[in-house]
């Protein structure tokens, strides 16, 4: 790690200088839930301070009270040591505090200039939104932070590393002292990251206070100059980067030793269950064939945009293919639903849980049992003592934590929800489950459980197919991979071929000497 | 917190807990409290008849408001059930006269609110069009397809027994209708609350694409309640042509507003995914005591409307000023 790169923190951190911006003895509590209790927080001009911690620990909740969306039962806000209070979002706003969100919202109808200064738009006479300031100021703003983006384009048209940007450029419009940074890197490529920590740079030789929350340590260690850690709502520790090491922060996050390393396999791998041959698109995908045993694991690696996610939403009956054929256990079948998908013992764990993976506003057992329902039911009549008994099974197994059964799943943490769905599928007794980005966004315990899991449910024959673009992952758990790129199968991998060099050579359509 | 030993019990809160929290709760208070205002402000409300009279004032809406409350809560709207009633009683009318008897009668006009639903249905579900909008383009066509058939004239000789279903009594003072409105209830209830179909449509209005990923044929379970829905237009056709004993072009005319309002203000919510069949049921009671009570008052039509405009606004609006006072 670049330690020798950073700054001497320590002199920051003497208790003479006043944060920019700090919090103590902040608790919130939820029905059931007690999201933050006692938790303090500082951040310091011209620093970044990095919120580590697991998925539910409360990081999501303390950003929603810096930015004015929750109100705290109790404890204080202080900006330049004065007591603030943020009653809305405006006020957190115009106090310059600005966060970019894990899943910002902005307008796909609109154009970039106009989610940039949604609200706080350039006013000209009359009132009006003064379009022209407007255009020059977003395109100032944009060739700061290195982004290629017109003004005038549509959102819509915008691929997702260039939305995020447009987020970027939107949270600097508003003049913000305060910058949070809700894991801005989740969604980008390599090349942009780099972009991402060039702009973090400036912000900070602009004096700004960055609050960081990430969940990779390597980005951390990076472009972090003091870190707190919280843990099932508390704070379990603070202070400077460079006092602390990897697995120190690893065992404050989680309360106790974590492998690093990826779980032990039996690679028992049985007969052949799934057959696919000649899947196409009109314009998503061509020519996919490959072939999945039972108690196999099988990676598919590609960059953003190679057509994984739309392949396997084909297979799963969502879109319809043009063309090709699938079998299972040797015999033809037919998807054009995902209701056919499941009966032939195919299910599909979404990347994007909030819309497709969960139903949020439906308690966690209705989510569960929801494909299972011809099992716990009775000629079609609910009988809900075997939807609990059926949700206990699984979820228990998953180590699910909720207030009850009969919470909603949006009341969860990210990495529960994950769970709630996983639970969901594991119920159908599949025979092929496919994971997209199943640990993306969540946290190193919940992904090691995760991985564990997806060890233990392929020794015990279940067929797996994991789409990842985290190379660790696909290196770690797969026993094959197939890499593709603009659609189409680029190279499949056995398992001593597969390394970060012809992964990432194979997904760029890189052909490098030797390979 | 240790892992291992974090036990997640099924429930927090006992179902019949949760319901005393409810909509329903507070809506029943509503209808008793406009029962008695009523009792104090008529010495004829209190009688058995009048009471009895009183029903028919929404037994037919909500006959339909039942069904509409599934399609409500599965997200989609139907907004030509007034005019399928018209399209299915011309259509009875036309038959009469070619003499058709009664049960031929009582089977066009089911048929026909069946066509009508699976229409809509088609539209909807297979086309992927807007149901809002699907059902005010057939709100005009059904409509006036009747006033093309009847002009200003009217279709009358319907025969005798045909009269039973609007205007026939079962028991005492328990009408035929009333009967019919708490089996088609009692039904309803059961198919939203106690099976997989009504789970499927709760699913659905609360998120279409979730469901569908969770292997729901979100396409069939709409297209059914559409069907559905126009089947209860076609009963409620009958009924009402019953009652009446004469079809004219203009029958039911803006009924699907006050079944809407009927839906909404038992606490279905008009963004789907939320209601239940006990809170349209109170509803109708609400809603039928209300325009009783003001017509024993002798309050004209118009004024009726208001009423019933402004206790809906109020009942939705109560509880959200309740939250706003509240700091979260």
């Amino acid at each position: 790690m670049q330690l020798e790169l950073r700054p001497d923190v320590s002199v920051y951190a003497a208790p003479d200088v006043v944060p920019l911006l700090s919090i103590s003895g902040v608790t919130k509590t939820f029905p059931g839930v007690r999201a933050l209790s006692d938790v303090s927080l500082k951040l310091y001009p011209g620093k970044v301070t990095a919120l580590v911690g697991e998925n539910g620990a409360g990081k999501s909740t303390v950003v929603k009270v810096l930015t004015g969306i929750y109100q705290p039962d109790d404890g204080e806000v202080r900006i330049d040591g004065r007591p603030v209070r943020f009653p809305t979002p405006q006020s957190a706003e115009s106090a310059g505090v600005t966060a970019i969100h894990q899943e910002t919202v902005l307008f796909d109808e609109l154009s970039v200039a106009e989610n940039i200064f949604l609200g706080h738009a350039p006013k000209g006479r009359f009132g009006l939104i003064d379009k022209d300031t407007m255009a020059a100021r977003a395109r100032e703003i944009l060739s700061d932070i290195g982004a290629k983006i017109e003004p005038g384009a549509t959102l819509k048209d915008l691929g997702t590393a260039n939305k995020h940007l447009v987020a970027i450029a939107r949270a600097l419009s508003i003049d913000a002292r305060v910058v949070i940074m809700d894991e801005p890197s989740a969604a980008l490529s390599h090349t942009e990251i780099e972009e991402l920590y060039e702009l973090v740079e400036e912000l900070k030789r602009q004096g700004k206070a960055i609050l960081f929350i990430s969940h990779k340590f390597e980005e951390i260690f990076r472009i972090a100059d003091f870190f707190t850690v919280y843990r099932d709502g508390q704070m379990v520790g603070e202070g400077a980067i460079s006092d602390v090491s990897e697995p120190e922060l690893v065992k404050m996050m989680v309360g106790r030793d974590v492998s690093q390393i990826f779980p032990e396999r039996d690679h028992n791998i049985g007969d052949e269950i799934l057959v696919v041959d000649k899947y196409e698109h009109p314009t998503e995908f061509a020519d996919i064939g490959f072939t999945l045993r039972r108690g196999e694991i099988l990676g598919f690696y590609g960059l953003v945009g190679a057509g994984r996610s739309e392949f396997m939403q084909a297979l799963f009956g969502i879109t319809r293919p043009s063309g090709g054929t699938v079998k299972i256990d040797g015999a033809p079948v037919t998807i054009h639903s995902p209701a056919d998908a499941v009966k032939s013992g195919i299910v599909y764990v979404p990347e994007d849980r909030g819309r497709q993976g969960a139903i949020g506003a439906l308690p966690i057992f209705q989510n569960v049992t929801l494909p299972s329902l011809a099992r716990t039911s009775r000629k079609g009549f609910l009988k809900l003592a075997e939807e609990f008994k059926l949700t206990r099974e699984y979820t228990e197994r998953l180590e699910l934590r909720a207030a009850s059964l009969d919470t909603d799943v949006s009341n969860l943490s990210g990495g529960n929800q994950q769970k709630v769905v996983i639970a969901k599928w594991l119920a159908t007794q599949p025979k092929v489950i496919i994971l997209d980005e199943p640990t993306k966004g969540i946290d190193i315990g919940s992904k090691a459980a995760v991985h564990e899991f997806m060890a233990e449910l392929s020794d015990q024959g279940l067929a797996v197919i994991m789409i990842s673009s985290e190379i660790p992952e696909i290196i770690g758990m797969s026993d094959r991979v197939i890499v593709m790129r603009e659609g189409r199968i680029a190279a499949e991998l056995d398992r001593a071929n597969i390394t970060p060099e012809t992964l990432v050579s194979h997904a760029a359509g890189i052909r490098e000497a030797g390979l | 917190m240790s892992t291992a030993s974090h036990f997640v019990p099924d429930r927090l809160q006992t179902p019949l807990e949760r319901r005393l929290k409810s909509w329903e709760s507070l809506l029943m208070l509503v209808a008793i409290g406009i029962f008695i205002a009523n009792s104090f402000a008529s010495p004829y409300f209190l009688n058995a008849w009048n009471l009895s009279d009183a029903t028919f004032n929404f037994t037919e809406k909500a006959m339909i408001a039942f069904a509409m409350a599934l399609l409500i809560i599965s997200g989609e709207i139907d907004l030509s059930v007034a005019a399928i009633i018209a399209l299915a009683s011309t259509a009875m009318g036309a038959a009469v006269q070619v003499g058709v008897g009664t049960p031929g009668l009582v089977l066009i006009g089911l048929s026909v609110g069946l066509l009508c639903g699976a229409f809509n249905g088609i539209l909807v579900t297979g086309l992927g069009l807007p149901s809002i909008v699907v059902t005010i383009g057939t709100m005009s066509l059904f409509r006036g397809i009747s006033f093309i058939i009847l002009g200003d004239q009217a279709y009358r000789g319907y025969p005798s027994d045909f009269a039973f279903f609007g205007q026939g009594y079962v028991w005492w003072v328990i009408s035929f209708e009333f009967v019919l409105f708490a089996i088609i209830a009692a039904i309803y209830a059961v198919i939203l609350h106690m099976t997989n179909f009504g789970r499927a449509v709760y699913a659905i209005g609360n998120n279409a694409t979730g469901a569908l990923f969770s292997g729901i044929r979100v396409a069939r379970v709409k297209f059914i309640v559409f069907l559905m829905t126009g089947l209860m237009s076609g009963v409620a056709a009958v009924c009402l042509t019953s009652r009446l004993g004469s079809t004219r072009p203009s029958i039911a005319f803006g009924w699907e507003l006050e079944i809407v309002t009927m839906v909404v203000l038992g606490g279905v919510s008009i963004l789907g995914g939320s209601g239940s069949i006990p809170g349209v049921v109170i509803a109708a009671f609400v809603m039928g005591l209300v325009t009783f009570g003001l017509g024993l008052l002798n309050v004209p039509g118009i004024v009726m409307s208001i009423v019933i405009g402004a206790l809906l606004i109020s009942v939705i609006a109560l509880p959200r000023l309740w939250a706003m006072w509240r700091p979260r």
